[in-house]
């Protein structure tokens, strides 16, 4: 069977419509970049219920910031890297007044590709986990990140949902019910776990097939909440396995790795081994090829925890 | 169009309003008086005469929004919605201090306050977005915005401007509090933003201007402001001296 794949920014733009249908009060906005996020599906549908602020970032969120004050259900998409421009209107505006705005960043990490460094966001996780209330949200799939939507718009506070320019397989069928701050197992281990978000789960579920080779069983976990954290699950699954990885498309610092370090710290201290940019930038390239280059595909996984467990 | 009489009781009340300030001010040791003179004849004709807003319901859905973007001025705002009953006015001797209510710069807990200031070039855009809510809920109130001289060079204040000229946002009325003076000196020789008036007109927007201390400039600039629906939003360029009121402190940076 072929495997089916879409990107996440496409479950994005096809709930937000859906949504907008069912909704009244759910407003978009956008900084130049609908067709690239998908916003432009709403934007189409419902022109009046859609503010273009052009490429303008800070105002992108000033203004999403004065419609949720007002009691809209505000939904504000650019590019992960660009709605950094706009951090501090972020923290100031949007986390500090709790204010119901959700923002979407999408082309999101090394996985965007030819554009290079200047579009490659490995930080944006790290930046919005440290305002307090924001909730921190990435998708595995389509279907998750259309799951998303539809829950953000019952949840009346500030999040971040990070989103991937390019296709990756759809792992979820429709019944998937996502759940903020709930991770999901998606292969029992024994040997190790490995927590994933983003599209590092698909390259951690292939890891997983190539220990299996190996007779090593690795739990493989996604983690789409990054906060809040689910904590009980991160803490159960170290007890078990006493060897945790964890696997995004991000820099070390500050991101998913460091969150599940930080709560493994001070709750059942363990060797937590972090994949993910190793603090430096990407570049050019096919995801595929950057994938390798910098040691966030399958194989290079796999590699890092045979390392640990040979030693063991 | 405001009595004269009217107007002097206007003028009255923010002189005395003044002294609130500035006694505040020296209760918390901490704050920014400047500005807060600079702004006060302004709040006075907002608040006592053109702003529709309840101050035993503050949160009333047809209410005008006003937005403080120089949200150091703070104590400017905090003595006028006291004195209007949004809050006891024992609240003011806690401006500034732990456990106490009255923020150095505004919150929104803080009954009468319609956004978080603090940070400069944040309100406009906030205002914006307040004043499209209003047109997507068929309301047919309005927003005022104050703006500093000074947070005129943060960029984000033109990012806002252009989007409310190109929403066509009628409901917006943009206060520019011109007090001539920043934290380190004054405007023309920190970042001289030029001939205010040509660009904010450049930018599409209709624009007023006057003596922001003399009160009947002021009211009859708000009924002008508050009366022009003509798709475009409106600025009110209101020339004034910061540290108004007191000899030593007018146009001094030093007491910004």
């Amino acid at each position: 069977m072929q495997e089916q794949k879409a990107a996440t920014r496409d479950g994005y733009g096809k709930a937000l419509l859906e949504l907008g249908k069912k909704n009244q009060n759910i407003v978009a906005l956008d900084a130049d970049l609908s067709d690239s996020t998908r916003s432009e599906y709403f934007a189409k549908e419902f022109p009046d219920r859609f503010f273009s602020v052009g490429i303008a970032e800070q105002n992108l969120i000033g203004v999403s910031s004065g419609l949720a004050y007002s009691g809209k259900i505000v939904y504000a998409s650019t590019f992960a890297i660009f709605s950094e421009r706009a951090f501090e209107f972020v923290r100031n505006v949007v986390s500090r007044n709790k204010l119901n705005v959700k923002i979407a960043g999408s082309h999101a990490g090394l996985f965007t590709g030819e554009d290079g460094k200047s579009a490659q966001a490995i930080e944006d996780i790290a930046a919005y986990r440290a305002l307090p209330n924001m909730v921190v949200l990435q998708p595995c799939d389509s279907v998750e990140a259309e799951k998303m939507v539809f829950v953000l718009s019952d949840y009346k506070c500030p999040s971040y949902m990070r989103l991937h320019r390019n296709p990756v397989p759809i792992i979820h069928n429709g019944d998937y019910k996502f759940e903020i701050g709930k991770g999901e197992i998606l292969r029992d281990g024994k040997d190790a776990v490995i927590f994933a978000t983003g599209t590092m789960v698909h390259e951690s579920l292939k890891a997983s097939s190539i220990l299996k080779n190996e007779n090593i069983d690795v739990y493989v976990v996604n983690i789409s909440t990054i906060k809040p954290l689910d904590n009980k699950l991160v803490i159960e699954l170290a007890k078990k396995t006493n060897f945790v990885v964890t696997a995004e498309d991000h820099n070390i610092i500050g991101g998913l790795g460091s969150a599940v370090a930080e709560v493994l710290s001070e709750n059942y201290p363990c060797l937590v081994k972090r994949i993910g940019m190793q603090d430096r930038y990407g570049e050019s390239g096919k995801p595929e090829e950057l994938y390798k280059k910098y040691g966030l595909d399958a194989e290079s996984i796999a590699e890092e925890v045979l390392k640990f467990v040979k030693k063991r | 169009m405001a009595k004269k009489e009217f107007v002097l009781e206007l003028k009255q009340k923010a002189k005395g309003l003044r002294k609130e300030i500035l006694t505040m001010i020296y209760n918390a040791q901490s704050g920014h008086p400047g500005g807060s003179l600079s702004e006060i004849d302004m709040l006075v004709g907002l608040y006592y005469y053109k702003l529709k807003v309840d101050p035993k319901n503050p949160k009333w859905e047809n209410r005008d929004r006003f937005v403080l973007s120089k949200g150091h001025a703070s104590p400017g705002l905090y003595v006028v919605l006291a004195d209007r009953g949004f809050f006891p006015k024992s609240e003011l001797d806690g401006f500034r201090k732990i456990s106490r209510m009255l923020q150095g710069h505004p919150e929104l807990s803080t009954a009468g306050i319609e956004f978080a200031a603090g940070a400069l070039g944040q309100g406009l855009s906030f205002a914006l977005g307040i004043a499209l809510a209003a047109r997507l809920d068929k309301k047919n109130y309005d927003v005022y915005a104050m703006i500093g001289d000074g947070e005129s060079q943060e960029g984000a204040i033109w990012e806002a401007s252009m989007a409310a000229s190109f929403h066509k946002v009628d409901n917006l009325i943009v206060i520019l509090d011109k007090n001539q003076v920043q934290q380190t000196g004054k405007t023309k020789e920190i970042m001289d933003i030029g001939d205010v008036a040509a660009k904010w007109k450049a930018f599409g927007f209709n624009v007023i201007e006057i003596n922001g201390h003399d009160m009947q400039q002021i009211v009859t600039a708000l009924d002008k402001a508050s009366k022009s629906k003509n798709k475009k939003p409106t600025i009110i360029i209101s020339s004034t001296i910061k540290g108004k009121g007191v000899s030593f402190m007018e146009l001094n940076h030093k007491f910004h």
